[in-house]
């Protein structure tokens, strides 16, 4: 899936499921600022000190993993949603500075900001007037 | 408000949907996730022996932003967010839910208002919902006559 007019496109497959667990796509918002992407990403569960942001090869990486089901033999009476570690990967075609990707997780929501490399940063040239 | 749960749907989603209520009418049952689910976020309800258990998905809810409340036989659960919109941004993709809404979740029996209890957890909303004494069972004794 590539977005059109963007520089933050799905990298598919961005949910592999192992064999013995399930995994699940988390909703995000990827937005821009001059001087930075963002990228916020719902991730209700997730376990703060075990999420795991990759940036390698212009891909960005989240994986988030929840605590281990233990819903054996629950009876369900209502089931719209499963449990799982959210896993999902964005090529990021912008120019980024990855030593100053920052991530902060705030009830259940991760946000992770992708500051511009130096080199795409809108430059101001200023003009003397002679 | 903004009801943004259904209009945020990724048709990918939608795909899914249609698989799960494929599936569901050849596994009865509830080992897939609902299918016609209401606007809101996702619940989760299941009964164990004290009760009710109800779980919920409110991602970036704050406490105060939550409301809940058992009205005869339903779990009202209410969340007001202000509303926001960042400004000097771009969006490039959209996904996430926004706004307030309301959501009423129907019981199965009579609840003890009085000790329901509820606890959010990074992003997840888990409610106790014990029985009420009159629908607990009660044992009726059976005289004997000779």
């Amino acid at each position: 899936m590539l977005d059109q007019q963007t520089n933050v496109s799905e990298q598919s497959p961005s949910c592999e499921e192992t064999r013995s667990d399930r995994c699940y796509r988390p909703n995000v918002d990827i937005l821009e600022k001059e001087n930075e992407l963002y990228l916020v990403a719902d991730v209700p569960g997730a376990l703060a000190d075990k999420i795991d942001v990759d940036f390698a090869d212009g891909v960005l990486t989240v994986h988030a993993p929840v605590e281990p089901a233990s819903d054996d033999g629950r009876r369900y009476l209502v089931r719209e949603f499963g449990k799982g570690d959210y896993r999902r990967s964005f090529r990021v075609s912008e120019q980024i500075d990855p030593s100053g990707i920052t991530a902060e997780f705030v009830d259940g929501v991760l946000t992770l900001h992708l500051p511009k490399a130096e080199s795409v940063k809108p430059r101001k040239i200023a003009v003397r007037a002679s | 408000m903004v009801f943004g749960y259904s209009t945020t749907r990724h048709p990918i989603y939608q795909l899914r949907d249609e698989m799960d209520r494929l599936l569901s009418s050849v596994f009865p049952g509830n080992s897939w996730p609902a299918v016609n689910r209401p606007e809101g976020p996702a619940v989760n309800m299941w009964e164990d022996e004290g009760g009710l258990k109800v779980e919920m998905e409110l991602p970036g809810v704050k406490d105060e932003q939550l409301d809940l409340s058992v009205v005869e036989r339903e779990l009202i659960v209410k969340v007001e967010v202000p509303e926001s919109e960042p400004e000097g941004v771009t969006y490039h993709r959209r996904e996430r839910p926004v706004g307030s809404f309301r959501r009423a979740i129907p019981l199965p029996f009579e609840i003890d208002a009085e000790r329901v209890s509820a606890v959010l957890t990074r992003g997840v909303l888990e409610v106790t919902l014990p029985k009420s004494p009159s629908a607990l069972p009660r044992k009726i004794e059976v005289k004997v006559s000779s």
